[in-house]
Parts: C-alpha cells; structure tokens; sequence
C-alpha cells in the first residue's frame, strides 16, 4: 500500500459566539445564542427545519448579517468581517462546485485566489483530493461525478487552503442512505486527521449522535441544550430535546418532597426531582424491557396490556396501554429468549425501566 | 431465464410470446398516428420554409435568358463593389453586436440583481420597443439625430460642439438605430442565463477567498457566457440580413446585402441576382452560425484545460 500524502494537520481555532441575535420582521430567527465551540471540536448544530441552525451557521460564514451579537475566532473578532476574508472553510448543502472549471481547478480555486504558485497549487489540489480519497479525479467535469464524489470534491475544496475553521451545511443531505452512513464515518475520520474546528449543520438526529463531540439543540433561535451525544440522549434537558433526539412517550408524574410518583407508585430515579418546573417521565421504547417474573430492586415496573406487536426484522414494536390507559411503545432485539417472552396481543404484560434509564424531562417546553 | 420459468421447454412457439404480432401491429399502427398527426405541421414547414427557399437556390443559376449558369455568382466574384457590400454587412453587423454587448451586458446584469418586482416592471421597458413599428422607432432616430434634430440643437446650446455634428445618413446612425433595435435581443438571453446562475456559487466563491470583483469575474462572467453568445449570435445573425434602418439612418452611404437585393429587384427586375446574393446571405449566416458552435464547443475543450 502506498502511503498517501494528505494534507496537514491545521492548529484549530474556537468559535466565541455571544448574543448573537437575528430577526426576519417579528420573527427570531436566532436569539441571543451564546455558544463557544472549542479548538478542534466537532460541534453539531442540530434542530428542526427553521429552528435557525443554518441561520448561525451562516453567520459564522458571513453570509448572514445578525442584528446584533459576538462572533470571534480565536481572539479575532469577526462579525463584521466580509466573507471572502474570513478564511473559513465551507461545504455547501448542494456542494456549489463551479460547473465551468475541472475537479482540479475548482480544488485549486481558493489556492489561486491567495496567489499560491500554479506548480504548487496543483501540487496541494491533488493532495487535498488524495485526502478526500478522489486522487486522479483532477482532469474530470463536475458534471461527470456521482454526487458522492461531488461531496468530497466540495470537501477537498473546503481543506485545501487549510482553514482553520470548517463549516458544513447538511453536506450529506442528498446522499443515499448507504452512502450517507459510510460518509458520516469518513468525515468523522478526516476530522480526527485534519483536527480543525467543525460546526456542522443537520436535522438528522442519528447522523449528529454518529459524528458529534458535541450537539447543540437549537429551536425557534434559541440552545436548547449543548452536550456530549451520550449526555444529550441519556439526560435530555427538556421535552423538546427529548422528543426531537431519539422516540420517547412522556407520561405525567406527580413530585412531593424531592421524590416524583407515576399513578400513585413512587418512581426509583437516575438524578434527583428539580422541583422548580413540572416535570414529565420519559420513557423511550428501546430501554423498556418485557419482564418475565419479579423485577429486580432496581427496576421500575409498568403494568399494563398488549395491544398491538409489529415485527420488524431487527427489532420488534410493541404498543402497550397502561392502567391509566397511556400507551407508550416498547422496542426490543429479536433474539429467541425475548420473543419467547412476549406476551401475545391483548394479555397482560410487565414492563421494566432501570432506574439509571427512569429520567424526568421538564414538561412542555417545545 | 424468467422466461423459461413459466414455460420450460418450448421457448420459440408463438403461444410463449402471446400477443406478439398484434403487439408490433399497434406500436406500427401507434407510430403511423402519430406521423398523420404531425403531418400537417409537416406539410405548413414544407410549404412555407422548404419551398421558398428551393425556388431562390432554382432562380439564382438561371440566366436572364432562363438557361442554367453561373454568371451571378460569378458577377459577385467579379465585382468590387458586391465585396464592398459583403464587408459592410459584416463591419455593421460585427460593430452592432458588440455595442449590443457592451451596453446589454451590464443592463442584463443589473435586471439580475433586481428584486422579481422591480424585475419585471424594467424587463417591460426593455421590451417596450418591440410592440412599437420599427419603422417608427427608426424615424425617430432620424428626428432625434438629423443635423437640427433635438440633440444637435441641446448640443449646441449646452456649448458641448459649435456645429451641428452629422449624426445621420452615416455609418454613425445606423449603427445607433441599429444597437437599439436589437439590444431586446441580446438583453434577454444574457438575463435568463443570469437568473438560472445559483447564487450558491458566488456564496463558495466569496467563501474560498474571491473578492466581490474575482467572484463576478472568475465564476458568475464566465457561467453567463453561454447566454452571452447566445444573444450575440441572434443579433449579428439578425444584423446580417437587416433591412429597414441602415435605410432610413445610412442615407444611402451604409449599403448592405439586403438593400442591393431590393435595387436588384425593384429597379433592375433581376431575380437571378437578387436570387444569388440571398443564397449567398444564407450561406453566410449557416457558416457564422457553424462556426458559432464550433466556437462553444472549442471554449468548453479551452475551459477543461485552464484554470
């Protein structure tokens, strides 16, 4: 195997961002978003469409104008930095690889621009598209590339005058699934190579948790939460973080004296009540189990019925109705020890939540 | 392989391809409708654009004296004066659409810009001319240039020339009647190619380093060519063959192909040679026209090699 050189590894800058805000008429597009990103992390900024992610990504490119607010890179202030100086990297949700240039010379635009010499600049072109695994690509059309090497011609673009910042707007929105995951994975690889400073912009919650050291949950303009992928799914923040990452039914509880209670049975749980909001239990389907006799001490149990069982190859669904008449959806791996265990539609069934998975969520935030 | 799974053995007898005669008889019987359907169309552009042209190429190798030959082309070659006339169309119509261009360019360029409203409210007066007589607009050249027309006389009062410049009945007025008559067509090429440039593009470019000016001429220019050439090419074709404003503006001093076809006719009743200089005039137009596309396509070969 030959050792292929790729390009080098950029010292990376963090991102203050204070205050920034945005309005279109009445509308807040961000809202006072305070957010730092650290020096070579790879941030997410992840929400819903119109939550105003690509709004602040934007804003770090230049391309949106806040009404007020701090973005600095490093010690450098730069909100009112032109885009052209601001010496970011980009990729592009449609990727924007100028049609009328080859591979090489759209790779080697930015070099030109920063009058690199040619032999050199095609030097460090073709390095970037070895980077990007697309070496020999330089003599190709635009035009005659899958859109999976048009990513990474937009990738290759983006690197090649190493940036110290690299920002991507849904860069794998119009891939196939297949390809997508395995770009999720490379991308995550290259970032670990590269080490510069990544904001990445997604509404796909999977593919965030797949790349992410860390998400922020932004809606209607404003963090809803910034954690660690584990963190953010495990301890959700809020009703809305809850329900937007991962499936989950929200079942009302009742809080007294530090402790909360679902339909009269004290509830063992994972962190202490915060008493100061009402307070809703969050159940995702994948951490409920069907118990097969007595539950252990450490575990929650639901009482309930069977009411309807999809089998879906990996895994199967289970709707189950409470007492209180609450449904709440169960999902399980499908291995012959549990499926034994089902109980069939209609019969009774005991399900059980771990303490560690028993988390209360603040209720209605959305 | 499918096939043999529902009937093994027997793959050749007809009763394994059911229905295949009648199947080829409608995709025939299909294809012929669709012929009858088009045939009067068909019939509409042979009448009128097939034959005309037949009976020019016909007339053009007759004689006077209606026996075949060649003396009208040979007259062309012969003659100075019919070159003179070749080189004048081709200066008038080559000087035309670059001040076309020149002028057409940045107003296309900044119809882009414009918000759709305001868009459409200017494309209109762009527009505006041709639902107006040609022939009126020319005149009105004449009355604005002529030697006591308005800006000679605002000219010389505003102190900017002592005598009347000749504006008119010269290469000068025809050209300006000219660029102005065809500006619409060079306009609105060049704007649709403007419009359909995704904005993404100068964002990335902005993004890589480029400043407002290298963005517009390293990626939005060159992305308009194609509708630039376009354009150029509707209005120098169109130039070669035009008629009425060199006319009225050149004061018989721009003489051009069209209007030595008109003294051929009108005044000496000579369809040969009137004949000849159309089917010249047309094979011009096909090569500029040929060679136009050669060009495009030469470009797009220089595109792949530079940066």
């Amino acid at each position: 195997m030959a050792v292929t050189e790729t390009v080098p590894r950029s010292e990376a800058l963090p991102i203050t961002i204070r205050r920034v805000t945005k309005t279109y008429g009445q509308v807040f597009a961000l809202d006072h978003v305070d957010l730092d990103v650290k020096s070579g992390e790879f941030l997410t900024l992840l929400g819903p469409s119109g939550s105003g992610k690509t709004t602040l990504l934007m804003a770090l490119a230049g391309f949106t104008r806040p009404d007020h607010g701090s973005v600095s890179f490093g010690d450098t202030e730069v909100v009112r930095m032109p885009p052209h100086k601001r010496d970011v990297g980009m990729v592009f949700q449609n990727y924007a690889l100028f049609p009328h240039m080859t591979v090489a010379a759209n790779v080697a635009f930015p070099l030109k621009l920063r009058k690199v010499a040619k032999a050199e600049a095609r030097e460090r072109a073709e390095r970037a598209l070895e980077t990007v695994q697309l070496g020999g690509y330089g003599e190709r059309q635009i035009d005659q590339l899958s859109g999976g090497q048009r990513q990474r011609v937009a990738l290759a673009r983006a690197i090649v005058f190493e940036p110290r910042i690299l920002l991507m707007d849904e860069p794998l929105s119009a891939l196939d699934k297949k390809l997508r995951e395995h770009m999720q994975i490379e991308l995550r690889h290259l970032h670990e190579q590269l080490g510069m400073t990544t904001v990445y912009v997604t509404h796909d919650q999977r593919e965030a948790l797949t790349m992410s050291d860390r998400i922020a949950v932004i809606n209607h303009g404003r963090l809803m939460q910034l954690d660690e992928p584990r963190r953010l799914y495990d301890r959700p923040a809020n009703r809305f973080v809850a329900d937007f990452i991962g499936e989950g039914t929200f079942l009302p509880v009742e809080l007294s004296n530090g402790s909360a209670a679902y339909a009269g049975t004290p509830l063992k749980l994972a962190e202490a009540v915060n008493e100061t909001a009402a307070q809703e239990l969050l159940l995702r389907p994948e951490r409920l189990s069907v118990l097969a006799g007595a539950a252990e001490p450490e575990v929650n149990v639901f009482a309930g019925k069977v009411k309807e069982l999809v089998f879906q190859g990996e895994s199967f669904l289970m709707y189950a109705a409470l007492a209180d008449g609450a449904e709440v959806a169960v999902r399980g791996a499908t291995n012959r020890d549990v499926m034994e265990r089902i109980p069939a539609v209609g019969a009774d069934v005991h399900l059980g939540l771990h303490r560690d998975d028993t988390v209360l969520v603040a209720a209605g935030e959305d | 392989m499918a096939v043999a799974d529902f009937a093994p053995g027997a793959v050749a007898e007809p009763q394994d391809e059911p229905h295949a005669t009648g199947l080829r008889d409608d995709a025939f019987r299909e294809r012929m409708a669709m012929l009858g359907l088009c045939s009067p169309a068909l019939l509409l552009v042979l009448v009128v654009l097939v034959s005309p042209v037949a009976w020019l190429f016909w007339l053009s190798f007759l004689a006077n004296d209606g026996s075949l030959s060649l003396e009208h082309y040979e007259r062309m070659i012969a003659s100075k004066s019919y070159a003179r006339i070749f080189w004048t169309t081709f200066q008038v119509s080559t000087l035309t659409t670059m001040l076309c261009i020149l002028i057409g360019y940045p107003l296309a360029y900044f119809l882009s810009q414009l918000p759709p409203r305001a868009a459409a409210i200017c494309l209109i007066t762009v527009l505006l001319p041709f639902w107006t007589s040609l022939l009126v607009r020319t005149y009105a050249w004449l009355v604005l240039l002529q030697r006591k027309g308005l800006l000679n006389n605002w000219a010389i009062e505003l102190g900017l020339w002592d005598e009347p410049v000749k504006l008119v009945h010269n290469m000068t007025g025809t050209l300006i009647g000219m660029t102005h008559i065809m500006l619409p067509f060079l306009v609105l090429p060049v704007y649709g190619a403007m419009k359909s440039i995704d904005r993404d593009y100068l964002k990335a470019a902005s993004n890589l380093g480029a400043s407002p000016v290298s963005a517009f001429w390293q990626v939005f220019f060159p992305l308009s060519l194609p509708g630039l050439f376009a354009g150029a090419l509707i209005v120098f074709v169109l130039c070669l063959g035009f008629f009425v404003t060199p006319v009225v503006l050149g004061g018989g001093k721009v003489i051009m192909v069209s209007m030595r076809i008109t003294d051929n006719i009108e005044l000496f009743f000579n369809w040969g040679a009137a004949s000849a200089l159309g089917v010249v005039l047309l094979a011009l137009t096909m090569g500029t026209l040929y060679a136009a596309s050669r060009l495009l396509r030469l470009d797009r070969i220089l595109g792949e090699g530079n940066g």
